[in-house]
C-alpha cells in the first residue's frame, strides 16, 4: 500500500482507478467485513466467515499464490485453536499472550511439516501434507490429558477482554465480532505486505515456473518452506480466533475433512485473489446453512455445486467477478 | 581475452547404465563465442546441464574462475556468474515481459524479504529494461509473456539469462523452431552479445554455427570428437563422417 507512482514497477495500472483498488485492498476488505454482520442472515454466520476467511486466506498464500496444493492445512487451523485453548485453560494466560504464543508454536509445527513435505513435489506433496496432518490429528486424539481427546478441548472461556484499560464484554456478539475482525485485519495487512514484497515476486516465479526460478538463482526449496510457514502462521491465527469464539476446540477441526473444506472454500471464492477466500468461506457456509435446512445430506449438494465450479468457473466467484470488471491481472 | 574462464576436467555423467558423457576435458577462454555441436544424443544437453548446475557430474571436476563448482546447488551458479537459456522456451508465462526479467534480476539481490515494497526496488526496473533493450523487447515490456510470438519468447528467454550480467552465458539452441527471418535477427543478437562476454552455444544449424563461432567443439556419443576453429572442423574427416556428411545443415 504505497504510492501509485512506483506501482509501474510491478506493471499494474496503478495510476487508474483500478490501481487505487489494488493499493487499498486491505482497507476495502476491512470495510466490507465491518458491515458483514448486517449483510448476512445471522451474526453467527458472520463470525464464521471471518474465522474461516482468515484460515483460507493463509491457505491461499500456499495454494493460490505459490501453487502448492496441500491437503493438510487443518493441522495449523487446529493447532492455533488448541494452543490458544491450552495456554488459556491450562496455564491461565491472558488472551493477548496466548494468541501470539499459539501462532508461534503453530508456525514451528508448520516448519516441521514443511521441512518434510516441501522436499516432494506435485501429488506427493499433497499426500505427505495429508499424512502429516492426520498424524497431528491422532496425536491430539491420543494426548487426551492435554487436548481432551475426542471430546475436544473444554474448560477455558474468555468472557471479557481488556483493551487498553477498557473492559469489553466478549460474550456480546457485536463486541466479539469486532474484536475478531481486528485479528482478521491484522492477518490481511500481513498477507498484503507479503504479496507486495520482493518475496511475493519469488513465490509468483516459483508458481509460474519452478525450474526457471531455480535457474534464475532462487533457492526454491527454502522459499517453499518459508511460504509454508507463513501460510501456517496465518491459518493458525484463524484457529486462535475460533478458540476465543467458541470457548471449546472440537477435535474435528484437525480432521482431513476440514482440510478438504479449506480447499473447497478457496476454489469457490477464487484462488490467487486477495478477498476471494472470504467470498469462498461465506458462500460455502451459506450453502451449508441453507441446504441443511431441508436435508441433512447437504454435502451432496455442496459437492455437486463445487464440481460445477471447478468445471465452469475455475477462477471462483470473486476471481470471475474481477475478470468481468477487468481487474483480472491486479486481483485485489 | 583474459585467460581461462571455465575448465572441465574429465567430466562424465551416467544415468544408470547409460553413459551420457565420458571423459570430457576442455576449457573455455574468457571473451569468445564457442559452439558445441554434435548429432542428436551426442550429450550436448547433458553437458550444458552440468555446466549450469542442473545436473551433477558422476565423475570429473568443474572449475570456474579457479573455483571448484562440484557440489554447488544449481541456484548458486547464477551467483557465480553462469547463466543459461533453455532449448524449449522456459519463461514465466503469466507474468508480463518486464516482470519476467525483473524477477530474474531480483534473484541476485533479495530473496526472502517479506517486508519491503517490491515497487521500491527501482534499480531492478532499470536493469530489467536494459536487458530487454539489449534483446530488442523493450517496446513489449507490458505484454503478458505467453502472448509473445515464438521468436520474441526466445529473445525474452535470453533477456532473463542476460539480466544477471553473467560472465558465462550458456545458450541452448536459441534459434530452435525459428523461421529464417527470426533466425537472422537472433544471429545478429548473438553477435552483439558475444562482443562483451563469453558465450557457449549449442546449435543444430551448421552454417550458422560455422559462420558465428570462433571455436567449435564437437561431441559424439558422449565423447569429445573434435575441437578447433570452424575451418578445421569443416575439414576434419571424423566430423564429416559423423555429422556433416549426413546432410547439409541439420544433424
Amino acid at each position: 500500500m504505497t504510492s501509485p507512482s512506483t506501482g509501474e514497477a510491478v506493471a499494474k495500472p496503478a495510476s487508474s482507478g483500478l490501481g487505487w483498488v489494488l493499493d487499498q485492498r486491505v482497507l476495502l476488505s476491512i470495510a466490507v467485513l465491518a458491515v458483514l454482520p448486517w449483510l448476512l442472515p445471522s451474526q453467527a454466520l458472520a463470525v464464521n466467515v471471518l474465522i474461516y476467511g482468515v484460515v483460507v486466506m493463509g491457505y491461499n498464500l500456499l495454494f493460490g499464490y505459490t501453487g502448492l496444493l496441500s491437503f493438510g492445512q487443518a493441522a495449523f487451523f487446529g493447532a492455533g485453536a488448541y494452543f490458544t485453548g491450552i495456554a488459556i485453560g491450562r496455564y491461565g494466560m491472558p488472551w493477548f499472550a496466548a494468541v501470539p504464543i499459539a501462532v508461534l508454536l503453530s508456525t514451528c509445527l508448520a516448519a516441521a511439516i514443511g521441512m518434510v513435505s516441501t522436499r516432494t513435489r506435485g501429488i506427493y506433496f499433497s499426500m505427505v501434507t495429508l499424512a502429516l496432518a492426520q498424524l497431528v490429528y491422532y496425536v491430539a486424539l491420543q494426548a487426551s490429558s492435554f487436548t481432551g481427546g475426542e471430546n475436544g478441548l473444554r474448560g477455558f472461556t474468555v468472557d471479557r477482554i481488556n483493551l487498553f484499560g477498557f473492559q469489553v464484554n466478549f460474550l456480546d456478539p457485536v463486541n466479539k465480532y469486532y474484536v475478531l475482525m481486528a485479528f482478521a485485519a491484522l492477518a490481511m495487512w500481513f498477507q498484503s505486505r507479503i504479496l507486495n514484497s520482493p518475496f511475493g515476486a519469488v513465490i509468483e516465479a516459483i508458481r509460474e515456473n519452478e525450474q526457471r526460478a531455480r535457474a534464475c538463482g532462487y533457492d526454491v526449496e527454502r522459499s517453499k518452506l518459508i511460504v509454508f510457514m507463513l501460510s501456517g502462521a496465518i491459518s493458525s491465527l484463524g484457529g486462535c480466533m475460533l478458540a476465543l469464539h467458541l470457548s471449546i476446540v472440537p477435535l474435528d477441526l484437525l480432521h482431513y475433512q476440514t482440510s478438504g473444506m479449506i480447499v473447497m472454500m478457496v476454489l469457490l471464492g477464487g484462488a490467487r485473489s486477495f478477498f476471494g477466500p472470504f467470498v469462498g468461506a461465506a458462500s460455502f457456509l451459506i450453502l451449508e446453512d441453507v441446504i441443511s435446512l431441508w436435508t441433512p445430506h447437504w454435502q451432496i449438494f455442496v459437492g455437486a455445486i463445487f464440481v460445477l465450479f471447478v468445471l465452469f468457473l475455475p477462477k471462483g466467484i470473486w476471481g470471475t467477478l474481477l475478470d468481468a470488471l477487468g481487474i483480472g491481472k491486479a486481483r485485489p | 581475452m583474459s585467460g581461462e574462464l571455465i575448465r572441465v576436467d574429465g567430466v562424465g555423467k551416467r544415468f544408470g547404465g547409460f553413459v551420457a558423457l565420458e571423459g570430457i576435458t576442455v576449457s573455455f577462454a574468457a571473451g569468445q563465442l564457442t559452439s558445441i555441436i554434435g548429432p542428436n544424443g551426442a550429450g550436448k544437453s547433458t553437458f550444458f546441464n552440468i555446466l549450469s548446475g542442473a545436473l551433477t557430474p558422476t565423475s570429473g571436476k568443474l572449475h570456474f574462475r579457479g573455483r571448484e563448482l562440484n557440489g554447488l546447488p544449481q541456484h548458486r551458479f547464477v551467483h557465480q556468474g553462469i547463466s543459461r537459456s533453455y532449448q524449449i522456451t522456459n519463461i514465466f508465462p503469466d507474468l508480463s515481459v518486464h516482470e519476467n526479467v525483473r524477477v530474474a534480476a531480483q534473484a541476485l539481490t533479495v530473496s526472502y524479504d517479506i517486508w519491503r515494497n517490491r515497487g521500491r526496488l527501482t534499480e531492478l526496473n532499470a536493469r530489467a529494461d536494459a536487458a530487454l533493450d539489449a534483446v530488442g523487447l523493450l517496446p513489449k515490456r507490458g505484454e503478458v509473456a505467453k502472448f509473445l510470438s515464438h521468436g520474441q519468447q526466445r529473445a525474452l528467454e535470453i533477456a532473463i539469462a542476460l539480466v544477471s550480467e553473467p560472465e558465462l552465458l550458456l545458450l541452448d539452441e536459441p534459434t530452435a523452431g525459428m523461421g529464417p527471418e527470426e533466425t537472422k535477427d537472433m544471429v545478429a543478437l548473438l553477435e552483439r552479445l558475444a562482443e562483451k562476454r563469453t558465450v557457449l552455444l549449442v546449435e543444430h544449424k551448421m552454417k550458422m554455427v560455422l559462420g558465428l563461432s570462433k571455436r567449435v567443439v564437437v561431441l559424439h556419443h558422449g565423447r569429445l570428437l573434435a575441437d578447433g576453429a570452424p575451418d578445421e572442423i569443416r575439414s576434419n574427416p571424423d566430423v564429416r563422417r559423423v555429422y556433416l556428411g549426413q546432410s547439409e545443415g541439420y544433424g
